[in-house]
């Protein structure tokens, strides 16, 4: 599934003191019929044009970040002794999916103040503003709960391993139930919790062939599709009749 | 082997939903269900969203009354006028229970509204039946031929007409309710509704038992059909790679619960049925009375 590293070194224009170089193992990734989720390696360099510093340590942060959607948490609540859908908090923009790997726990890595400018810490990358609830946190808190628990949000402290503070890398797991879009990878070099330079790309996620047309069909001539399900369905029924009568004979 | 539904957006493994197909078609082929009511909550335990699992039962049951009503037609077994009566109900029925399930949708009660459903009409046709199948094995073993009364309040209704192949002359309103009820069901349970309107036609319209399931069979092509294109064309949730991996497992297990069916009693086979329906109803009504683990729920967001 991972392959081969190919490392690409040796970029021009130098700005920053330490730069990121950065490499994929792919940059699409193809969900087809037997899709059952994929590892993306994310590996690079930190380019250098000066001594390592050796008064802080570097820090990486890799996010992976799927296309930001609405959501409605709603939570259930007894009325008349069943457990009923009551209150409802609507969550602006939350990605579908989201990563977030670091060298060392994320208290070490990053300062409030950069998580904030960057939204790089789950809750950060969240947004909800149009709050109707008294407790607006227990809704965002359930649903990274929720995601959490289906492998969508990911916190991976101390995932990425960095060798001679040049080479890094880490594996994000995708899982298979993944929504299409773009999705954005950054990756953060950090110095005492402040953030040094910031490299984005990001990973292509699509249906493809016989999942694509089928999903196109459906969205763009849903009457067509429609009967084409009534068609299959007419035709197996019949088949079905008709290859067990043949048996009984 | 896992497949990718395209529609429902996960990730499900191809044989769990053959089987759940082929045991779900051999207890529709032992009792002459179509076995939607089992086979939505299954869907929904397995993971698929709530939406799909409705519209994509919905395509599975054309498939299974299709191949049922095939074998009917041979036997003679069908009162098209009849079926057509309830078909026009049916459809009404549909297009409401659609329209009731998209504003329910907006609302974040839909999953509430199905599960309610469940619970009231398993644990009355599940009550109902059990009762009545005990009476007869009692029967059965005392010796009393049971007395039908002939006439009732159905009788003094208007637009009577004569539906030949039931030998019935009734007004055609009561038939047009049952449809229209069964229509609703059938679009908001994902489900044919002939555990509703089997004993329905048998005891409310005093159809003889041996037409009631070819022309409740008929009319479910209709209702599912037409309820299998209102979802795939309003809320694009018919899931075709869903519903061909069910099909295939539930074709054949229909053949073989036939043949399972064929060796045992009715009385048997309908007191058995009824416990089935009780057990769904139960764990159902479980669910919505015991505090759940997860008081949070995630629907899409915006303005739907």
């Amino acid at each position: 599934m991972i392959r081969a590293l190919i490392m690409m070194l040796c970029l021009a224009a130098p700005a920053a003191a330490e730069e990121v170089v950065l490499g994929l193992s792919r940059d699409s990734v193809a969900i087809t019929a037997t899709f059952d989720g994929d590892d993306i390696l994310v590996f690079g360099a930190v380019k250098r044009e000066d001594m390592i510093p050796s008064d802080s340590n570097l820090e990486v942060i890799i996010t992976v970040s799927g296309p930001d959607q609405p959501v409605t948490v709603r939570r259930k609540d007894q009325r008349l002794g069943i457990w009923v859908n009551t209150e409802a908090v609507e969550v602006d923009a939350a990605p579908s999916f989201y990563a977030v790997a670091t060298t060392s726990p994320m208290a070490n890595v990053l300062s409030d103040v950069e998580d904030l400018r960057h939204h790089i810490t789950i809750p950060r990358a969240i947004r909800s503003v149009g709050a109707t609830v008294d407790d607006t946190a227990s809704f965002t808190q359930a649903l990274i709960r929720i995601r959490a628990g289906q492998q969508l949000y990911q916190t991976l402290e101390g995932q990425v391993s960095l060798e001679e503070d040049t080479l890094f890398s880490t594996a994000i797991e995708l899982p298979a139930n993944l929504t299409e879009g773009d999705y954005s990878t950054r990756i953060f070099l950090t110095r005492d919790g402040a953030v040094i330079d910031v490299y984005e790309t990001k990973i292509d996620v699509a249906k493809v062939g016989l999942e694509r047309w089928l999903y196109n069909l459906a969205h763009e001539n849903a009457f067509l599709y429609g009967l084409m399900s009534l068609f299959i369905a007419i035709v197996a029924g019949w088949g079905a009749s008709a290859i067990f009568q043949a048996f009984r004979r | 082997m896992q497949i990718y539904l395209p529609i429902a957006e996960v990730s499900v493994n191809a044989f769990l939903l053959l089987g759940l197909g082929g045991i779900v078609g051999i207890l529709s082929g032992m009792f002459g269900v179509g076995g939607g009511f089992l086979m939505t909550p299954l869907l929904f335990f397995i993971g698929i969203p709530p939406a799909v699992a409705v519209a994509t039962e919905a395509n599975q049951i054309v498939a299974s009354s299709f191949s049922g009503v095939l074998a009917h037609f041979r036997r003679k077994t069908v009162d098209l006028k009849m079926g057509t009566v309830l078909m026009l109900g049916g459809l009404v029925g549909a297009a409401l229970g659609v329209f009731i399930f998209n504003y329910l949708k907006s609302l974040g009660q839909v999953d509430l509204l199905v599960k309610l459903c469940y619970v009231v009409f398993l644990g009355v046709v599940g009550g109902l039946m059990f009762i009545e199948s005990w009476r007869a094995i009692r029967r059965s073993k005392a010796n009393i031929v049971p007395t039908r009364k002939k006439h009732g309040w159905i009788h003094v209704l208007p637009f009577k007409t004569k539906f030949r192949v039931s030998g019935l002359y009734i007004s055609v309103l009561p038939p047009l309710a049952v449809g229209v009820v069964v229509g609703i069901l059938a679009a908001i349970m994902g489900v044919g509704g002939g555990f509703i309107m089997v004993p329905a036609m048998i005891y409310l319209l005093g159809m003889p038992t041996k037409v009631v399931v070819g022309t409740s069979l008929f009319q479910i092509i209709f209702v599912t059909a037409f309820t299998t294109m209102l979802h795939a064309t309003t809320n694009y949730t018919v899931d075709i790679a869903l519903a061909v991996l069910l099909l295939v497992g539930g074709v054949i297990g229909a053949q073989i619960g036939t043949r399972i069916g064929v060796k045992m009693k009715a009385e048997q086979l309908r007191i058995l049925l009824a416990l089935m329906v009780l057990a769904v109803c139960g764990k159902l009504a479980f669910d919505l009375l015991v505090q759940p683990s997860e008081l949070y729920s995630l629907g899409a967001g915006g303005h739907e």
